[in-house]
């Protein structure tokens, strides 16, 4: 077997320069909702020793001393790049699967193994050219192998400049190379597992790949041991081109001011189970179980703490956003107390099934759900914008909402956005 | 139970009273979309909306009126339907929009405010009306390559050609290849 990785280079601050291209060779980051942390970095950024999920404020004084620029997270625009992206690399394999906004994998079965670097190199020059980002491209016998060849091709580690082909290394150089890289690097090993590894003399990735895999597999999971075998070119995990429906459905985010009375609470919920609901229609399910959830800023220690969710079934399955709105208002009700400033409110869909084996019930305690009258509503908002049809108690100012304050143009969304050029 | 008799006056009225049936919940919209989803509620259930997700505008290649009673004779012949999108756009994903500002470009026909259709996969050649960029700005000029120096040409003589000084960098963004000019406001 044979796959491919391909990852695009600081994705978010990559599609940023696509549309401003003065950014090129400076410091920017991109910031996560209400502009709370660095979700991406340029590579000047990374040189200066900021972390990935580094919070914005604490960073202020470096931010004037280097000139950072930092933009909100424009998602209607990395989405649509994210999408050219991917309907471009599906041109170079019957088989993709999408495995997040900035990454890919081909299978590269049947291609000429001699061949595939440079297939890789094309790769990398057309995802520049059509749409204007930088990608990095990993070859391996197996998912996690393409994972780690990516990593090398954009660390330079392999030598080739952004594209990694394991399968044209020899043996001797594949040790030497897993000598140096640390295992932490592998995929699906995180922080906690690094350490646990460590104090059994597992530090590198060859120290793992010639670990004993039964053993590892009865100390810590399957899952490692399934790692282990990857790594030594024993493919176990298959390319998933359908992305499985989710098990549940999470819809939260923190405000961007304080909120303290029950009606604004009421207005976020209401917002984020319609968005909740949307998500769950796109997937053909209704959610048996709900739950809701509101905290204050734990950051602030100082001010009083509250902090309470609470998970409930429904009557009956729904995916009607209306009967998803009333549950979790009346859940709401119960959680809030007066007094606080809450900072955060989130609500998850549980309990996900399959829309078309609904139950009829016995006694009919909510009104049945309008699966026609959703469809109107996701159509509406989907062709003249989020929010077109929405119900009341959503509210219509929303002060609540978040901090989008260096939003970046909708450069590919909106018509009035549009880039100038003279 | 049996009903009350009818009183003389009074009586109701179409419309009036609480709707029956399911029960009903207010929803606000902007005035302006009202028709559009008071036809999309019109639509019986099950009945086939119109996909908001589709991008192209399909134009029948001849149109005719309808005469009550009579199959158009037309109709045997509609060949195919055109779409504008098909036509403006070769490659979707290496395609962009972008606005003319400006009067540089006013000879190649390009105005103000006009829409560009710009499309990243082609190769610039000498004479393509390109967007360059130069010193991280961006700018649409007639690309001129000859006895291999390259010049961005201004379509108006208020601008003197770009010449690229010793240092600076030239990159092609895309290419031009529709200019969009809607004449009615």
């Amino acid at each position: 077997m044979t796959f491919a990785l391909i990852d695009g280079n600081n994705f978010y601050v990559s599609c940023e320069q696509v549309f401003n291209p003065a950014l090129e060779g400076k410091p920017v980051v991109v910031l996560s909702n209400n502009d709370g942390c660095v979700v991406a970095r340029s590579a000047e950024v990374k040189a200066l020793g900021v972390k990935m999920g580094a919070p914005w404020f604490q960073m202020k004084d470096l931010a004037r001393k280097h000139g950072i620029l930092a933009y909100s997270s424009n998602y209607a625009l990395y989405a649509d790049m994210s999408n050219r992206m991917m309907r471009v690399l599906e041109t170079y394999s019957p088989q993709q699967e999408i495995y997040s906004i900035d990454e890919c994998f081909l299978g590269f079965d049947g291609f000429p193994a001699g061949e595939l670097a440079a297939i890789g190199e094309r790769i990398r020059r057309q995802v520049k050219q059509w749409v204007g980002l930088p990608v990095c491209v990993g070859i391996g016998a197996t998912k996690t192998l393409a994972k780690l060849a990516n990593h090398c091709a954009k660390k330079g580690r392999a030598g080739a400049d952004g594209v990694c082909d394991f399968g044209r290394m020899r043996p001797a150089e594949l040790d030497a190379l897993f000598a140096r890289i640390a295992v932490n690097e592998v995929w699906g090993v995180g922080r906690r597992l690094t350490e646990k590894l460590a104090a059994r003399g597992i530090a590198s990735v060859r120290d793992l790949r010639d670990a004993d895999a039964v053993s590892l597999g009865e100390m810590f999971s399957v899952v490692l041991q399934r790692t282990v075998m990857e790594l030594r070119g024993v493919s176990c995990l298959e390319l998933e081109e359908l992305a499985p429906a989710k098990k549940q459905i999470i819809s939260s985010r923190a405000f961007g001011t304080y909120v303290y009375t029950l009606s604004e609470l009421e207005e976020a919920v209401s917002t984020y189970i319609a968005r909740a609901a949307e998500k769950l229609r796109r997937q053909h399910s209704v959610a048996g179980a709900l739950q809701v959830y509101i905290r204050t800023n734990p950051f602030k220690p100082e001010h009083p703490q509250y902090q309470r969710g609470l998970s409930f079934a429904l009557p009956a399955p729904s995916g009607d956003t209306r009967t998803l709105t009333r549950a979790a208002l009346w859940g709401l009700k119960r959680l809030f107390k007066p007094g606080y400033a809450y900072q955060k409110a989130g609500v998850m869909l549980m309990d996900l099934r399959d829309a078309g084996v609904l139950q009829g019930q016995l006694f009919d305690a909510a009104p049945p759900d309008r699966p026609a009258l959703m469809q109107v509503i996701d159509r509406a908002n989907a062709q003249w914008g989020r929010g077109t049809l929405k119900l009341a108690s959503e509210g219509m100012a929303k002060p609540w909402q978040m901090r989008r304050e260096r939003v970046s143009p909708g450069y590919t969304t909106r018509w009035e956005d549009l880039l100038r050029v003279n | 139970m049996e009903k009350a008799p009818r009183s003389a006056r009074g009586g109701s009225r179409p419309g009036a009273g609480r709707p029956r049936g399911e029960s009903s919940k207010v929803i606000r919209l902007p005035v302006s979309l009202v028709p559009a989803v008071q036809s999309l509620l019109a639509a019986p259930a099950g009945a086939r909306v119109p996909d908001p997700h589709a991008t192209s505008l399909k134009r029948p290649l001849f149109g005719h009126k309808v005469k009550a009673g009579f199959p158009s004779p037309a109709d045997d012949f509609v060949e195919a339907w055109l779409d504008l999108n098909e036509h403006l756009v070769e490659h979707r994903d290496a395609t962009f929009f972008l606005q003319a500002s400006g009067d540089s470009m006013i000879g190649a026909g390009i105005q103000e405010g006009n829409l560009l259709v710009v499309d990243r996969s082609l190769e610039a050649r000498h004479g393509d009306i390109v967007i360059a960029v130069i010193d991280g700005e961006l700018t649409v000029k007639r690309l001129e390559k000859r006895r291999g120096r390259i010049r961005l040409i201004a379509e108006n003589p208020a601008y003197a050609p770009i010449e690229l000084q010793d240092g600076q960098e030239l990159t092609i963004w895309g290419v031009v290849t529709s200019v969009i000019q809607r004449i009615k406001r």
